[in-house]
């Protein structure tokens, strides 16, 4: 489905590139020894070489080198097996070298692609221009004191990966399809956790608007959004701003600008004219970094199998819906969390379970799949139950909920409260006869050609034998003797 | 005994012997230090209580037999670009005036481990840029030579190593370390008659040198004979993790390449070092450096370095590019000089404004400018387009010669103040020194005979990268030839 945005002349149609900067998961930062951990006191995690001092050299992580290869294979990206650094020149407080070691011109990963998923069920691919390795920088607080600005240099040299989109991205949707699928993607590598609110994946914004069939207008880029809902939010503002500053006969200053979410509008930051002049240069520090191909291989083959195809298998597998298979792979854990319990059981009942009862309970008890009160194998064990007819589905719910409740495993609130199914038929078949006896109207009204009546029969079977009757059973009996 | 006439070598030999003690060896430079450092300058930072104390535990060491290492109680000194630890490092500039690195630089903590004491940290142009240490923020270096006759004129002693080469000439220093990114030990070697060899880049880790432009920084030893810079080199030369441009090669053995026979070696003289406007004693030296060579078994062979002419003029670009970066970090907010502002922005240029000097702020802007959006590609990228061509000039040469020989500068010495209100004339010092530092290869200056006014003239052994044995052991013979005995007028026993 087309997103147009109409103006007084007709409609417009939107252009959108991301440049996602996502902190690297790994153990050190991009080229010094201090943890690269998130937290801690402020300047707790700083070397030398993070604070710049002189004489200090940067010796390259071969760990965060790792998780960019893996990134980018997993973006079915190019991988350079030649790339360089360089340094990006400007003054700030909190940038002890003056410079940030990045990639400009050889990054180590080339053009790739991200394919999305629309509400309404299309999909579209979504091109990767590159993927490079770089340094963060400190953090200035500005806030501590009336006077003065205080520096925390922790974050300064923590590894980012700067993964930057082709301006392909057609509508607020399709950027918040896109920052979802990637965070996925991510997060299924164990490169980058995603965080968006700890700020450890981040994305700039480049919007533009044109009228359909033009080549692309200036574009002004927002810089530093923090949430996906944000970054859908700036790129209407934004979009709606153009369009009017178009229609009225101005024209669009390329310019950095600020979402500010609490006003709904973006704010200019610094203009062209201001930008800086980063003086990009090839840091002298630093060799031009060259990996193995077999290295790369080696990687490669220890990828785990990743959101798309997962999804593809547990349709083809456990043949469950797509839509299901979708839901149960948007986390790694929770794609773990199913197939523990779906392995040798019902795969559609253990979906059933999971996407409904078991998620409506971690939702309620705002725990995480992490953290959850119910093991997948404690959930599989009452799956069992179901299956060999221990319990019927009806029980199995409070049967569950005591489970939330206690931790207890399934078979021992059965017996502990007795819940195990009636499958008796001599019992069966006395209920049926006492609910037949207390209720000789009804029997007459359903006698007389009302079956809807046959419902109620079973709920007061059901009830009369406290929700352990065999369905099934009780049901055959029933229509028997009626 | 004249403790401070012994070379390295002879002062192993005799601390070994126990002909006299460590504590007397360093006590006869800490006391030269103390009598002739105030006119010398030679020294921004005198240590003479850690040396004494050092001393003292070599002379432990040494009692304790026979495992004493190399350089135990052999009195140094550092150029103070190096950090030490706990001991105050400026690179000679008002930013770095009080700053005392919790560190010490791998070269350092090499030579601290092989037994070497540290008698103080030796003067130097400003953040190593300059050819006459002129631009220190401590004061100029007075080079201990004189010309004949005119004991009145202070001459330079060179740069940037400048403090270093005054110190070992004058013998407050039996050796001392020195940085070289266009020349700075060999030209200041030349100007003070010593040896200094600038060794191939790669060779000695700049992992704790304060960097001027990092992909030329090359540290090396400085000391009176040739033999004197390998036993040094030896010791401060070696891969290191910490800096990834260090190369992972065994280090030779140096020593035993001095005594080498040059039968057979091919000795490459490249014809574009003629310049014009060479004054005929450097000429005359540099004749006679190819005679003594020939003599002593070398084949002499004209080469051409095509694209030496650019050499100079590359370097200008590259080198205050890379320090425009490199010195970015001084910016008043973590560690050295902080003048406060009204906002970031003031604090910066207050604190840049009174912490760098004016050649500093020269070269900073150059390479500001080199490295500006518009211009990048018409001097940056073109500079390193040459360098390489630079680069592949020695590779050709060195396809048929083995080391190649050349003057180490274009004039002796000159006087404070002379050179000075042209920049482009003072670059012209390094016109020699430049191509070999463009390239990365091994260079070394040796003394070779004195001027017409009586002031040393070095010439300039250039090697393949990493094999500085041949440069050792083309220097050790012109040294042979040449019997340089000459000393300079102001010196440790001369009161």
């Amino acid at each position: 489905m087309t997103y147009l945005i109409e103006g007084r002349d007709g409609p417009w149609e939107l252009v959108v590139g991301l440049e996602v900067h996502a902190q690297v998961i790994s153990q050190s930062k991009l080229f010094s020894g201090a943890s690269a951990s998130y937290g801690g006191e402020p300047n707790t995690h700083v070397s030398l070489v993070d604070a710049g001092f002189p004489g200090m050299l940067p010796v390259i992580n071969r760990e965060c080198v790792a998780q960019a290869v893996r990134t980018g294979l997993g973006l079915k990206a190019r991988v350079n097996l030649e790339s360089r650094f360089d340094r990006k020149n400007y003054f700030y407080a909190d940038l002890p070298t003056g410079y940030q070691i990045s990639q400009f011109t050889h990054p180590i990963i080339g053009e790739g692609a991200v394919e999305i998923e629309l509400a309404d069920g299309s999909t579209r691919m979504i091109g990767i221009t590159r993927l490079h390795l770089e340094q963060d920088a400190g953090k200035s607080m500005h806030d501590q004191d009336p006077a003065r600005s205080f520096i925390d240099l922790n974050r300064a040299g923590v590894a980012l990966m700067e993964i930057v989109s082709e301006p392909d991205i057609r509508s607020p949707e399709e950027a918040g399809a896109y920052l979802r699928k990637l965070r996925m993607i991510l997060r299924y590598l164990g490169t980058c956790d995603g965080n968006m609110e700890e700020g450890s994946m981040r994305a700039d914004v480049n919007v533009s608007v044109r009228k359909a069939g033009e080549p692309f207008r200036t574009r002004c880029e927002i810089k530093n959004v923090n949430s996906i809902r944000y970054v859908m939010q700036a790129i209407e503002v934004e979009a709606v701003r153009q369009v009017e500053i178009w229609e009225n006969g101005g024209s669009v200053d390329q310019e950095t600008r600020l979402f500010d979410p609490a006003r709904s509008e973006t704010r200019s930051l610094r203009s062209k004219e201001d930008a800086h002049d980063y003086r990009y240069f090839p840091d002298p520090d630093l060799l031009p970094l060259v990996i193995e191909e077999a290295w790369v291989q080696d990687l490669a083959g220890k990828l785990p199998e990743l959101p798309d195809a997962k999804r593809q298998r547990f349709q083809d597998e456990y043949g469950i819906p797509r839509y299901d298979a979708g839901v149960l792979v948007a986390e790694q854990a929770t794609a773990d969390f199913y197939e523990t319990v779906a392995r040798g059981r019902d795969p559609r009942l253990a979906a059933n379970w999971v996407i409904g009862d078991f998620f409506a309970a971690l939702n309620r008890t705002g725990r995480t799949i992490q953290d959850s009160p119910i093991s997948a194998d404690a959930l599989g064990g009452m799956l069992d139950l179901i299956t060999d007819g221990t319990i019927n589905g009806k029980i199995a719910k409070d049967v569950f909920e005591e489970m939330l409740e206690t931790g207890e495993a399934a078979a021992e609130i059965v017996e502990r409260k007795g819940l195990r199914q009636v499958t008796d038929t001599g019992a069966i078949d006395a209920a049926v006869q006492a609910v037949l006896d207390k209720n000789p109207d009804k029997l007459a009204e359903y006698r007389s050609g009302k079956d809807k009546l046959f419902g109620f029969f079973v709920g007061q079977v059901m009830k009369a034998m406290a929700g352990k009757g065999n369905p099934a059973l009780v049901n055959e009996a029933l229509k028997k003797v009626l | 005994m004249m403790l401070t006439e012994l070379t390295i070598a002879a002062a192993q030999g005799g601390l070994r012997r126990r002909e006299f003690s460590a504590t007397e060896l360093v006590g006869a430079h800490v006391a030269a230090i103390e009598r002739l450092n105030g006119r010398l300058n030679a020294f921004i930072t005198v240590t003479s209580d850690l040396a004494l104390d050092a001393a003292r535990r070599a002379d432990a060491i040494l009692a304790g037999g026979e495992d004493a290492p190399a350089l135990t109680g052999i009195p140094l000194g550092i150029k103070d670009l190096f950090c030490t630890d706990g001991v105050r490092t400026t690179a000679a500039s008002r930013m770095l005036e009080d700053f005392v690195p919790p560190y010490e630089s791998t070269v350092t903590a090499n030579l601290l481990a092989d037994g070497a004491v540290f008698v103080g940290k030796t003067n130097l142009d400003e953040f190593a840029m300059g050819s006459a240490n002129i631009t220190s923020a401590f004061g100029s270096v007075e080079n201990p030579w004189k010309r004949a006759g005119d004991e009145a004129t202070v001459l330079v002693p060179g740069g940037s190593s400048g403090g270093s080469a005054a110190a070992v000439a004058a013998r407050l220093a039996m050796g001392a370390t020195g940085t070289d990114t266009g020349g700075s030990i060999r030209q200041p070697a030349s100007y003070c008659g010593i040896a200094g060899i600038k060794p191939t880049y790669g060779r000695c880790s700049r992992w704790g040198t304060i960097a001027f432009a990092s992909s030329l920084d090359q540290a090396g030893p400085m000391a009176r004979t040739v033999e004197d810079c390998a036993i040094l080199l030896q010791s401060m030369a070696g891969f290191d993790v910490r800096d990834s441009t260090s190369v992972d090669i065994a280090v030779p053995d140096y020593r035993a390449a001095c005594g080498r026979s040059l039968k057979g070696m091919k000795v490459g003289i490249p014809a574009e070092y003629r310049v014009a406007g060479m004054p005929a004693e450097v000429e005359a030296a540099w004749e006679q450096g190819i005679a003594w060579l020939r003599d002593a078994g070398c084949e002499i062979v004209e080469v051409s370095l095509p694209y030496t002419k650019y050499g100079l003029a590359t370097y200008y670009i590259v080198a205050p590019a890379e320090c425009s970066s490199n010195l970015a970090r001084y910016d008043g907010v973590r560690f050295g000089r902080r003048v406060p502002g009204e906002s970031l922005d003031a604090l910066y240029e207050a604190t840049r404004r009174e912490g760098f000097g004016a050649e500093v702020r020269r070269r900073i802007l150059m390479g500001t400018y080199v490295l500006s959006a518009g211009y990048y590609d018409a001097y940056y990228l073109r500079a390193q387009k040459v360098r390489n061509l630079i680069r592949k000039d020695f590779e050709n040469a060195f396809r048929t010669v083995d080391v190649l020989l050349t003057p180490t500068a274009p004039s002796p010495a000159f006087a404070q103040g002379e050179k000075m209100d042209d920049p482009v004339q003072m670059y012209l010092n390094d016109v020699f020194t430049v191509p070999a530092s463009m390239a990365g290869v091994p260079a070394m200056s040796v003394p070779a005979g004195l001027s017409a006014f009586g002031l040393p003239l070095g010439l300039q052994v250039i090697g393949r990268s990493f094999d500085e044995e041949s440069v050792f052991a083309a220097a050790s013979a012109l040294e042979r030839a040449a019997g340089f005995t000459h000393r300079p007028a102001v010196r440790a026993e001369v009161v």
